[in-house]
């Protein structure tokens, strides 16, 4: 429901409690920011995830296909475009993440269509085959990856002007991590304008809760989620890129390991709610980077914890999307 | 008077069940026909089969001429035919105005029409910005018309409109069904209250067990008293 | 009389298709002789693997091919059998004494976590279940390595198997050219225990219980209505497959002398195990043996075969990547989708088919 603020107070509360745990105040300025950049880039990767689900009651398993899609296209375009990579100038540096970013979104977008006329739309309302089906999809787009790009994993470097951090006195942030937070924010902004402000959005809220009435009102809901399913498959890639780069390496599994956090994200924000994944994403990113500063060697099973933590408390997630 | 809706042998099974044996009845032009029968008799069933909400197995459904029994749910609602599920099926995280737009195909609901659903359904005015999650259960049930009727229909299929509704808003209904029938609508409704249904019903289809057992004008079935008792098991208006 | 008492070992399940039979009594006999037959130290690690195998395998058909439920956390489950084992073999030493105790904790931490996983997640939905497990595994994975002290961290642990177990221990002299020693001794061990848990689990899967499980794969609402608690009966399920797992965990570990996260934990070995089971027949448990034997074979055989393609297709550029030996899984995952669409029972469903 619209009114539920509960979940979104976390938030602050789990930065207000880190605070005396981590200590100094810079570094938990640096933790912080690292948390937020990190949940932003899951929730762009998740958003389109929960989405078909709750649009169509479709799970991809093979998300993270696009992940790694959208990692590996834009580490090609910024390794060939290397010169404007490494210039000393902010606008050559865009000028090559651009491109790149924009042909991860375009061919991780159109792999979405392709996977879900191939692997999706044959399985529809079959739980365990959707489930088997896309997970071998991501099996063979992994292999795939491994065709056309080589067994070895591809470095890259930040460009130029996104090394290094701000300093605020004595606290340091990445620039990097700024650049992360605003186009996450921006995703953000723009998903909910779509979903709140626009017909679209009225359709797809509507279709998350009842798909058959929305097709009973008159309108073919089939053609909304595929469209769906390709804004989705395309942040993912989008999310892939912005991850490779703050990795600086990228591999073949990057999409079934980021796939772990998706899934972790929009089982706590509650299967089909977007508000909920955003949530969910933040309260992961900092966990994560909070307990991976105060004690290291659990960092990654603290989202675990988290999960189960916040299912005790929702067993449903954070916004447990009304159905039917 | 033509049939607007005519259902011809028409098998219905939901997994394993066989619901529907052969559903036959005509919905006339212009007028109201009222599905009736005892609970699990499948009226519900048939209404969403005619919506392609389940696929006919066998049989035929022709709307205006049409075959539409192979066709999808939106080209049939696009057709002209909006329907009223028992669920209701509001959409609970969308205001009551986000329903009634997004039931409105043609563009923003035209003011005359929504004022005239106001007169009828005063709740719906006053809560227009509130999330229809929040509506009392009769206030839903308004929405769930209110959202068929907002733009003009041939066909309505409404079913158990006044489920859970005072008798005031019954009175309002009826008034409603009746411009709406006499105006540009067929209604096809179906009803457990039998003292709303044979004020309002011209014709009446009775089904029994997954078949039309009767169908025939409303005013004979509500003075045989005898068939009533037989087909739906109670006397003249004792069930509500 | 003999029909009677295959009946009886089978639990009633026969192939039911001759070159099925054939092929089963092939990979029984097979793996039975396997170390006269191919003798030497590849061959008798590869058949080993094969039984290791065939057990988790089974035990994952279970899962989703009887109840139903998909679940990622089944190599979490073998590793907690192996590194049950080998944690007690590196602490107590290398004894009997402490086979057991290993075996004993492995089993009892695989059925709590189970029951605890399906308590929580399996009233929600398939979907549900599956994306847990496949958090809970990855977790425990990261956690494995992390806790060095215990389990070694990513190399692992390498330790000493029981005397009787180690190739000095001997026996007898030779039989065919073979020596015997405890290297044979504990493949016939591994062996032996695998024929025992298959059959275990056919046993199960033709239960009472069995059946209850189907019926709830069928249509849980029904289930539910006619009276069954369907969260009680897949958790129980769950608890089984995972305890088998746990014990084909405990075969690897007797049998390698080594137990690292690669070999136990990693998702390679979960994406191994759904080839395995959907390949060879989803809900048949022979099924699991055929993929089994299919997958391992794969692994080492198929590679030889795609080196010969990638040779031959040495001058097109993209093309011979394809065919590149390493790249054996994309077509096993090709075959994996094309078996979902289909040929949902496998192998052994086209077997049983032309009878
Ligand atoms: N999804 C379903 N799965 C299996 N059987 C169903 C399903 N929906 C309805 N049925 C069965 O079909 C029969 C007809 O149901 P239907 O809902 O059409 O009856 P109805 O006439 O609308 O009853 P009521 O007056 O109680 O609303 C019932 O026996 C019901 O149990
Ligand atoms: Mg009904």
């Amino acid at each position: 429901m619209k009114r539920d603020w509960l979940p979104l107070l976390l938030i602050p509360v789990l930065g207000l409690a880190a605070l005396p745990l981590v200590g100094s105040a810079a570094s938990w300025v640096t933790l912080t920011v690292a948390g937020l950049a990190m949940g932003l880039m899951i929730f762009i990767m998740a958003s389109g995830l929960t989405l078909t689900f709750g649009l169509m009651d479709v799970l991809n398993f093979g998300h993270g296909a696009f992940i790694a899609v959208g990692a590996f296209v834009a580490a090609s375009v910024m390794l060939a475009l290397a010169p404007w990579m490494t210039a000393d100038s902010l606008w050559l540096n865009l000028a090559a993440i651009g491109p790149a970013v924009l042909a991860a979104v375009v061919v991780s977008g159109l792999l979405g269509l392709a996977f879900e006329r191939v692997l999706v739309r044959p399985v529809y309302g079959q739980h365990l085959k959707q489930i088997l089906v896309t997970t071998g999809g991501l099996i063979v787009a992994e292999q795939l990856l491994k065709v056309i790009w080589g067994p070895e994993q591809i470095t890259l470097s930040r460009p130029t002007a996104l090394r290094g951090a701000f300093l605020l006195g004595d606290i340091a942030i990445e620039k990097y991590r700024v650049l992360a937070v605003v186009v996450g924010l921006v995703v953000f902004a723009g998903l909910a304008l779509t979903l709140n402000r626009t017909r679209i959005g009225l359709l797809i809220r509507a279709g998350v809760e009842n798909g058959e009435m929305v097709e009973a009102l008159g309108y073919r809901i089939r053609r909304l989620f595929v469209g769906v399913f390709a804004v989705g498959s395309a942040l993912a890639g989008l999310g892939g890129a912005m991850w490779g780069l703050y990795q600086e390496t990228v591999t073949a599994a990057i999409g079934a390991q980021v796939a772990v956090l998706v899934f972790i994200v929009i089982i706590i924000g509650g299967l089909g709610s977007v508000g909920g994944c955003f949530i969910g994403a933040l309260l992961v990113g900092l966990t994560a980077n909070y307990i991976g500063f105060l004690a290291p060697k659990v960092a990654l099973g603290s989202n675990i914890l988290l999960m189960a933590l916040i299912l005790l408390w929702r067993p449903q997630g954070l916004y447990p999307v009304a159905k039917r | 008077m033509t049939a607007l809706l005519s259902l011809r042998g028409v098998e219905t099974r939901i997994g394993r069940y066989h619901i529907l044996h052969g559903v036959e009845f005509d919905v006339a032009e212009g007028g109201l026909t009222m599905l009736l029968g005892r609970n699990g008799a499948g009226k519900t069933t048939t209404l969403r089969t005619i919506m392609g909400l389940w696929r006919a197995a066998a049989g035929e459904i022709r709307f205006d001429g049409r075959d539409i029994t192979k066709m999808e749910t939106p080209d049939i609602a696009r057709l002209g035919i909006a329907y009223v599920p028992e669920s209701m099926a509001i959409f609970a995280d969308l205001t009551v105005q986000e329903n009634l737009v997004l039931a409105a195909r043609a563009g923003p609901p035209d003011p005359k029409r929504l004022e005239w659903i106001f007169g009828r359904f005063e709740a719906l005015k006053r809560f227009w910005t509130l999330p229809a999650g929040f509506l009392s259960g009769g206030q839903k049930q308004m929405l769930a018309v209110a959202r068929a009727i907002v733009e003009p229909r041939r066909l309505l299929l409404i079913d158990e409109p006044t489920k859970g509704l005072a008798p005031a808003i019954i009175a309002n209904m009826i008034d409603a069904f009746r411009e709406l029938k006499d105006g540009e609508s067929t209604l096809l409704v179906v009803e457990q209250n039998f003292a709303f249904a044979r004020q309002l019903g011209d014709a009446v289809a009775v089904m029994d067990d997954g078949k039309v057992a009767h169908q025939g004008g409303m005013a004979a079935f509500a003075a045989d008293s005898a068939l009533q008792q037989h087909l739906l098991g109670m006397g003249m208006g004792e069930h509500q | 009389m003999v029909k009677q008492a295959l009946r009886a070992i089978l639990s009633d399940d026969l192939p039911r298709s001759r070159w099925l039979a054939v092929v089963l009594v092939a990979i029984l006999v097979g793996l039975a002789v396997a170390p006269f037959l191919f003798p030497g130290a590849k061959s008798l690690n590869v058949a080993a693997k094969i039984c290791v195998f065939i057990v988790l395998a089974a035990s994952f058909d279970l899962l989703l091919g009887y109840t139903g439920i998909v679940s990622f956390a089944h190599t979490m489950f073998f590793g907690i059998g192996a590194y049950g084992v080998a944690i007690a073999l590196t602490r107590m030493g290398a004894s009997w004494a402490a086979v057991a105790v290993g075996v004993v904790a492995g089993l009892a931490v695989a059925i709590v976590l189970a029951a605890v996983i399906g308590l929580f997640s399996l009233r929600v939905r398939t979907i549900f279940f599956a994306m847990i497990t496949l958090a809970v595994a990855s977790a425990f994975a990261i956690l494995a390595s992390q806790l060095s002290d215990l389990t070694g961290g990513e190399d692992g642990l390498n330790y000493r198997l029981p005397a009787e177990l180690r190739a000095p221990f001997s026996f007898g002299d030779t039989l065919f050219g073979v020596r015997l020693n405890g290297r044979l001794l504990d493949y016939y061990l591994v062996y032996l225990a695998s024929v025992v848990l298959v059959l275990a689990l056919l046993r199960i899967v033709n239960s009472p219980f069995g059946s209850v499980l189907m019926a709830i794969r069928e249509n849980p609402f029904r289930a539910e209505a006619i009276g069954y608690r369907t969260v009680v009966y897949r958790t129980i399920a769950s608890c089984i497959a995972a305890a088998a797992a746990a014990l084909a965990g405990v075969l690897l570990a007797l049998w390698s002398s080594q137990t690292n996260p690669d070999t136990t934990l990693s998702f390679d070995i979960m994406v191994d195990i759904l080839l395995m089971v959907v390949i060879g027949g989803m809900g048949t448990m022979y099924g699991a043996v055929l993929g089994a034997v299919l997958l391992v074979f794969a692994q080492n055989y198929l590679q030889d075969l795609l080196a010969i393609a990638h040779k031959a297709l040495a001058g097109v550029p993209l093309l011979a990547n394809f065919f590149h030996p390493d790249r054996w899984l994309l077509w096993l995952g090709v075959a994996f989708i094309l078996c979902v669409y289909f040929f949902p029972s496998g192998i052994v469903g086209r077997l049983r088919n032309r009878r």
